[in-house]
This record gives C-alpha cells, structure tokens and sequence, in this order.
C-alpha cells in the first residue's frame, strides 16, 4: 500500500501530537522531529485544523496541539483528507479495451481496498498509541530519543 | 455489541461460569443488541458451551444478581493446520453498562482461561462494517492474523 508523502505527516504529526494532547507542540518541533520542511508541514496542518483534528495556539510559547478524541478519530478520518483512493466506492476505470479482464481485475482490487479500508477505519489513534509504547524502542524503553525520519521512498 | 453510553465503572462487578439460570437474561440481552431473538439457537448453545468442559467458556458479567453482559469462546484446534487457540464468537454488553471497561473485563477473563488451558493465542471473526466492534478488539491488542476468510455464493 502507498500513501503520500503529506498523508504520512499527517499521521504522525497527529500522533505525535496526540500523545500528550494538552501540551502545545511547534511547528519546527514536529518538522525536525520527522525531517520535513517547515512549508511542507504547515500546508498539512491547515488541512488538519479545517478537519478539527488540531488547533493552533497562538502567542509566545503558542503552537498545535491536538483536539479530536483519541477513541474515536481513526487511521481512516486522517488518510481520507489527503487520499481520495480511500473513499467508499473508489475504483479506477481499467481500459475499456479489455471489458472483461479489466471488470475480473477490478473486483480483485475492490476486495483489497476493501479490506485495507476496514483495516484503516479499526484502528483509533488511541491504538496505535498503544502499539508505539509497545515497540520495543518505545520512550522509556531506549537509551535516547531517536525519531524516525519520514523517508520519500515508499 | 460495544459502543458509545458512557457508564459507571465496574465496582461491584463479578465474572463467572454461565449457568441454566441465565439463560433468559442472555437470550434477552442478545435480543435487544441485535434485534433479533434466537432464543433456540442460544438454548443449543448453552447445552455445548455452559458445561464445564475444560475447552469451552461462556463467561457471565453480573452485579447485584443482574447481568450486565457475556462472552463466549472455545479452544479450537488443527482448523486448517491451526494449532490449538482460543477461539471468541460472542460478546455482548448491556447497553446500561457501556464504556465502562466491561467488554475489556470479560475478554481479559477469557484469555486468562485460555493461557490456563495452554494456549497461545486468540482469534475472532467480525464483519468489516461492524466498525465499534472492531475498535473494540483492536484497541484489545488484536491484530490481523495468519488466516483469511473467503466465501462464495451459494
């Protein structure tokens, strides 16, 4: 499965910031910690304050913090602002030169995306928090904090 | 069933072995989760899993002598080479008793007798679109396993 590169960011500047929802992170706080640009970031945060998910605290110390629930907002609610692939009914037309081995092909592709969109839509963010403090190196677990940076390839 | 009333937390709550008795309330609180009454097919189940069969569970939540809500499961073994594992195909909370922690008591009750009696794993089945209940289990630590259900029309 691929999804893009600010769909990514999404998810874990959401997650990050969910984390400790009452604390405001800045901006070059989340960049740094997943090495992204700043513009970058900035355009995927507008996207997620328009959907509700964070908020931005202005003034000295101000930045965003995190304002859904964590229970209920899933991996799905986050992909869906940035992916159209992963609406309800997506499908891509195959060639009309080939009818029937492209109508064959797509209920293949529809039964993955089906279940990769069941998958998404389980899985609250308050789950994976659980699973990052599972992981093995999770904060706690390692000497040093060492984030994970957001790679381009896929 | 697992969603969305809060309620109050589970002082005063005891899990237990089902028993004749409870018959009536299990029939009834499945009746009014699904909305459909099965009470012949509950009656059958009882007969198979109310026992004390060492590899069978129908587990009872109650407080104050009212049942709050049930689970049951089994230990299955060498489906489709599968080693022997705890099996869940039911669960059901009081729609009075949601949120309350309820559902994680009697899943954590099962799996305890599951590792009691040897086994390492548990498994369940669910629709795709019964996507609380999914959450449920997910936010429980379950995770997509070695297996894949298929089906035809008949």
């Amino acid at each position: 499965m691929k999804l893009q590169i600010s769909t990514r960011l999404a998810l874990y500047s959401v997650l990050h910031l969910a984390t400790d929802p009452t604390r405001q992170f800045s901006a070059a706080e989340i960049a740094e910690r997943f090495g992204i640009s700043l513009n970058h970031l900035a355009k995927v945060l507008r996207t997620l304050g328009r959907a509700g998910l964070v908020e931005a605290v202005r003034g000295a110390g101000g930045g965003y913090r995190f304002r859904g629930n964590v229970k209920r907002v899933t991996l799905l609610d986050v992909i869906q602002l940035f992916e159209d692939v992963w609406s309800d009914g997506y499908g891509a037309e195959e060639p009309a030169a080939a009818p029937e081995e492209g109508r064959a092909l797509r209920r293949v592709l529809d039964e993955i995306d089906d279940i990769a969109r069941a998958t998404l839509r389980s899985i609250t963010l308050a789950t994976m928090l659980k699973l990052m403090q599972e992981l093995p190196d999770a904060p706690g677990q390692r000497p040093e904090s060492a984030p994970g940076r957001l790679a381009r390839s896929r | 069933m697992v969603d969305e009333v809060s309620s109050p937390p589970l002082e005063g709550v005891r899990v237990r072995a089902a028993r004749g008795s409870d018959l009536p309330a299990v029939i009834a609180l499945d009746a009014e989760n699904t909305g459909v009454s099965k009470a012949s097919y509950w009656r059958e189940r009882f007969e198979w899993y109310a026992g004390r069969q060492p590899d069978r569970f129908f587990l009872v939540a109650e407080r104050d002598d009212t049942m709050l809500g049930f689970i049951v499961g089994e230990i299955r073994a060498w489906e489709f080479g599968s080693p022997p594992s705890g099996w869940i195909f039911a669960i059901h909370i009081s729609p009075t008793a949601r949120l309350s922690g309820l559902g994680s008591l009697l899943f954590d009750e099962i799996c305890s007798r599951f590792r009691a009696a040897g086994v390492t794993h548990v498994r369940t089945m669910l629709a795709k679109d019964a996507h609380l209940l999914l959450s449920f289990f997910r936010s429980l630590g379950m995770m997509g396993g070695p297996f894949i259900q298929l089906e035809k029309r008949l």
